[in-house]
């Protein structure tokens, strides 16, 4: 423990020059934490992934991705989230450099990214469902609802803590503390995006061709 | 020991990488969708194409915006905590659908 | 209003449910009578429930796998009593329903609710004073993983008197466990106390392994970190790897039973294969996640009480190593007989038998530790030489069992059984019975009495024997396993002995008791004033017992990896530091408590389709999440004059006690 680690409030980037100080949640130990807990969710997405590759041809007289799968409509998802992942990138530049207004609205044009993913998967299951394609109708579309749609609960997930974070930029500013958060969902969102890369390649365009 | 340079925070990337991680990964998402799209390869070759596609994807976004390296000390501890989890998911989904296939091989025969 | 629940759940016409609830209700009530006289309800409330300290959460982690030991030891005793009474065409005491219900909740309680938690408990009491921190990674993260725990053990117990537990054994294959067999209670409240402590032993997993990541003592390398932290280290990094897939796979089914999905359903093109591919894939990791750290308590002690620095450590620490690596490539081996192809089963067996080789290496690196040292016959040592035997018996056994072909003959029998008793009481039970005895004093700042320690042992190794070789034999005889009355005149002597082997056992335990009792009473004379009782060579030992808040009021610094031992003979140990600094400490929290009883409520509220209650409980589990993250007042400073006098009094008792022996 040094005093000068006292005096930065032992948080954060500024605490990383005094490290004989070892401490809890530092901004390295947190992010670190953080991507070992991602890890544990790509191991949950890998279970569910070898799930559907196993019931993905198990259709029961019902239709098969070839019939219900739109790719137009699927691009356009995966570019409102390859948007969303550049725009959330731009935010944290804005905030190592300490701009609080550019961070939020950089973080705003995310969240509306990530709600137009959201909407359109919500429509789209809307419409299967209508059509009697629900998860209830076939293992094969048990597994693809469960698997899609995990996916699109980590992303309302990370809207919501992104509202958190929003209001938590605007009262608090972008001290160490709430920097090291938006690293940490800075982490889940392009993580999301890696898991969708899996999702569009294995689920729709593998039962698409 | 967490004894991190100054430097090994300086990697938050820069406009310019996350631009670069950008256009690589819309050129590498467009190609799969417009092979399907066209149907200009046969059967096989499209998918084995996805697959290299989605891996190649896949590195663009841990490099360049995960921000995962073989340099920095952090940089690498992320790598290799990354490295093992995919082996072991290489081997849980691999071994799971050699598993089910195999027996659901046995049931038609 | 209440779902399906109604006051027909409560199995009133069960009079041996009934008589246990009223046990327990009395149990329960003169503990809070007593609380409540003696005024400990601040006490339990400030230094425990809502502590953020790793001792204390082991210890409450060891108090939660004592109480579950004895639910899930009350189990075993009417399964053997049953079996015994219910030969020759009698139907015993317990009904089909009641018996099935019995060997589940014996199995899940042993596994999840007893040996988890007595892991995880010595683990956090003593991995971070090993690596010379001062707390975890995330002390709060830590509280909460343990009151999941305890949700998962509590919708366990309530589930004896509302409604019932599962009848599928603690696996839950589908479809038996699937609404359409299993319409009633029991596998979702199997499934909920399974979900929430599995997500908080996830978390424990993230913590420890960030914990040996990033704070051990400036200067120690990972290749100089204690035996016992470094197999711990691998079973963090199986519990990473391997949880995940239960919650996936418990997930799955939950979506089969609630919502009408097909993952796992006879019909619709379901495949219950994957369930059972899916649980195995987690649960053999499992049982590594169980025995790894074992092991390293038995290295520990025959190091210690050999005086010896322990023969191989780097072959021990890789030998863990590749096992945890194997241990992801064998999970077939419990499910041979499901007909995948005879690639599949060749590949799977030969890799279980690849695993005896590094586990081979372990008890030679035992048994050359202790070669030419003046080994001391204490209780820990006496646990670990019962366990190489046993252990051993079980892993040859384990490996007859890994021939696809012998397994076809034995699989589902009562030589499975054996054979799996054989290995996690023979490893891990007695591994944590071990390190309870040989850290208890670490943690409580007494030792325990040896003559009741040596008892129990013995109990313990004599009824294992008597009451688990019997199975062996009633396997080759072909009784199978779930059974609950038999026809068989040959059987009876065998079901007769193994009762008896499990009352023996029964009396291990009451010495283990008792031996609390003695100890506690003669706490005085039994006082561990150094900090230091067996001479110890790891870090841990430096700390008072029990340890200072703040484990070290300086950084240790360490050279290899009995860095204690090391102080000692250089005589750097004890030292007294020109000055202190100031000493930044995590403050205690309620979060993790109250979230803990809500996601109690939440699971319960799913188990009876109480919709109000899982909507409110979970926004309220996400609210006080968010309202915890948003607090940044979560740590102090302990003052230099506060570390001095507490530095001060430690080393003035070192110093009487080397007086004395002067």
């Amino acid at each position: 423990m040094t005093t000068s680690a006292m005096t930065h409030g032992a948080h954060g980037h500024d605490a990383g020059h005094s490290h004989d100080d070892h401490h809890h949640d530092t901004s390295s130990t947190t992010l670190f934490g953080f991507w070992v807990y991602l890890m544990t969710d790509c191991l949950l997405f890998a279970s569910v992934f070898a799930t559907y590759a196993v019931l993905f041809m198990n259709t029961a007289g019902g239709p098969s991705g070839h019939d219900i799968f739109e790719l137009d409509y699927v691009l356009v998802e995966t570019f409102a989230l390859l948007f969303s992942s550049i725009t959330y990138g731009f935010a944290m530049i804005s905030g190592h450099k300490g701009n609080k207004q550019a961070t939020l609205t950089w973080m705003m044009v995310t969240f509306a990214l990530g709600a137009v993913f959201i909407g359109m998967e919500i429509n789209e299951f809307h419409h299967l469902i209508a059509e009697g394609f629900g998860p209830d109708r076939s293992a094969f579309l048990t597994s693809f609802f469960s698997l899609v749609g995990m996916h699109g609960c980590h992303v309302t997930a990370g809207l919501i803590w992104m509202i958190v974070l929003m209001l938590e930029v605007k009262n608090r500013g972008l001290q160490p503390r709430t920097m090291t958060r938006l690293g940490c969902l800075s982490l889940f969102w392009h993580f999301l995006d890696i898991v969708w890369i899996c999702v569009f390649t294995v689920v729709y365009l593998m039962g698409a061709v | 020991m967490s004894q991190h340079t100054p430097d090994a925070h300086a990697d938050h990337g820069s406009v310019g990488s996350y631009v670069t991680g950008f256009i690589l990964s819309v050129i590498l998402t467009v190609i799969p969708f417009g092979l399907v799209m066209t149907e200009a390869l046969d059967k096989v070759a499209t998918i084995w194409i996805f697959v290299i596609m989605a891996i190649v994807q896949i590195a663009v976004h841990l490099k360049y915006f995960l921000h995962l390296s073989f340099v920095t000390e952090e940089g690498k501890l992320n790598t290799f905590t990354f490295l093992f989890s995919a082996l072991i998911i290489v081997l849980v989904v691999g071994l799971s659908i050699w598993i089910i296939y195999a027996s659901n091989a046995m049931m038609m025969g | 209003m209440f779902g399906k629940l109604t006051l027909d759940a409560v199995p009133y016409h069960e009079p041996i449910i009934m008589i246990t609830l009223a046990i327990v209700a009395v149990i329960g009530a003169a503990l809070a009578i007593a609380i409540t006289k003696y005024q400990k309800w601040g006490v339990l409330w400030h230094d425990w429930i809502t502590s953020v300290d790793h001792k204390r959460l082991g210890v409450m982690y060891i108090v939660l796998a004592l109480v579950m030991l004895l639910r899930g030891f009350a189990d075993a005793i009417m399964m053997r009593t049953q079996l015994a009474a219910a030969t020759n065409g009698a139907e015993g005491y317990l009904p089909p329903e009641h018996y099935d219900q019995i060997f589940t909740a014996h199995g899940v309680i042993m596994i999840i609710f007893m040996a988890m938690p007595f892991m995880i408990g010595l683990m956090n009491i003593v991995l971070p004073l090993q690596i010379g921190a001062r707390d975890v990674a995330f002390p709060f993260l830590n509280n909460l993983s343990f009151w999941l725990a305890v949700a998962g053990a509590l919708l366990v117990n309530i589930s004896l008197g509302v409604g019932e537990f599962a009848r599928t054994g603690w696996v839950a294959y589908p479809p038996l466990s699937e609404l359409a067999y299993s319409p009633g209670s029991g596998v979702d409240y199997y499934i909920w106390a399974l979900q929430i402590s599995g997500i908080g032993t996830t978390l424990t997993g993230v913590n420890f392994l960030v914990t040996v990541m990033k704070m051990r003592t400036p200067g120690m390398k990972l290749m100089e970190m204690p035996i016992f932290t470094w197999a711990c280290t691998w079973a963090n990094v199986l519990i990473v790897a391997s949880f995940p897939i239960l919650t996936g796979a418990l997930l799955m089914l939950t979506m089969d039973r609630y919502f009408d999905f097909h993952f796992f359903t006879n019909d619709l093109g379901g495949n219950a294969m994957m369930y059972i591919n899916l649980f195995w894939a987690w649960g053999h990791p499992e049982v590594y996640i169980l025995v790894l750290p074992a092991f390293g308590i038995f290295s520990e002690i025959m190091a210690t009480f050999s005086g010896k620095p322990l023969f191989g450590y780097k072959s021990m620490v890789w030998a863990s190593g590749s096992i945890a690596i194997l241990g992801f490539i064998v999970w077939l081996h419990h499910f041979f007989t499901m007909g995948s192809s005879a690639d599949v089963n060749a590949f799977f067996g030969v890799m279980t038998m690849i695993i005896a080789v590094p586990t081979g290496v372990k008890l030679f690196n035992w048994l050359f530790t202790m070669y030419h040292g003046r080994v001391q016959f204490t209780p820990p040592v006496l646990w670990t030489l019962g366990f190489m035997v046993t252990f051993s018996i079980g892993g040859m056994t384990g490996v007859l069992l890994a021939v696809p072909g012998a397994d076809y003959v034995l699989h589902n029998s009562l030589f499975l059984i054996a054979h799996f008793h054989n290995t996690i009481i023979g490893g891990a039970v007695f591994g944590y019975l071990a390190g309870f005895s040989y850290w208890f004093p670490k943690a409580m700042g007494y030792k325990l009495d040896e003559k009741w320690g040596k008892r129990a042992f013995w109990f313990w190794q004599i009824g294992f024997f008597v009451a688990f070789m019997p199975l062996y034999v009633l396997g080759f005889m072909g009784m199978t396993r779930r059974i609950n009355h038999t026809n068989n005149p040959d059987w009876n002597i065998w079901l007769y002995i193994a009762a008896v082997g499990g009352f023996i056992i029964a009396l291990g335990i009451l010495s283990q008791l008792i031996q609390l009792y003695v100890s506690y009473k003669n706490r005085e004379a039994l006082k561990d004033t150094t900090g230091d009782p067996w001479n110890g060579r790891t870090l841990e030992w430096s700390t008072m017992s029990p340890p200072q808040f703040y484990n070290f009021a300086v950084d240790p610094k360490t050279d290899g990896v009995d860095a204690f031992h090391g102080m000692k003979k250089n005589g750097t140990a004890y030292q007294r530091p020109g000055s202190y600094a100031p000493i930044h400490m995590p403050r205690n929290t309620s979060a993790g408590f109250i979230m803990g009883m809500l996601l109690t409520a939440f699971g319960f509220g799913f188990i009876w389709h109480i919709w109000w209650l899982v909507i409110a409980t979970f926004v309220l589990t996400i609210v006080t999440l968010i309202k915890r993250s948003y607090d940044n007042d979560v740590d102090y400073y302990v003052q230099p004059e506060e570390i001095e006098k507490i530095e001060g009094e430690h080393l003035a008792a070192i110093q009487q006690q080397s007086l004395l022996k002067a």
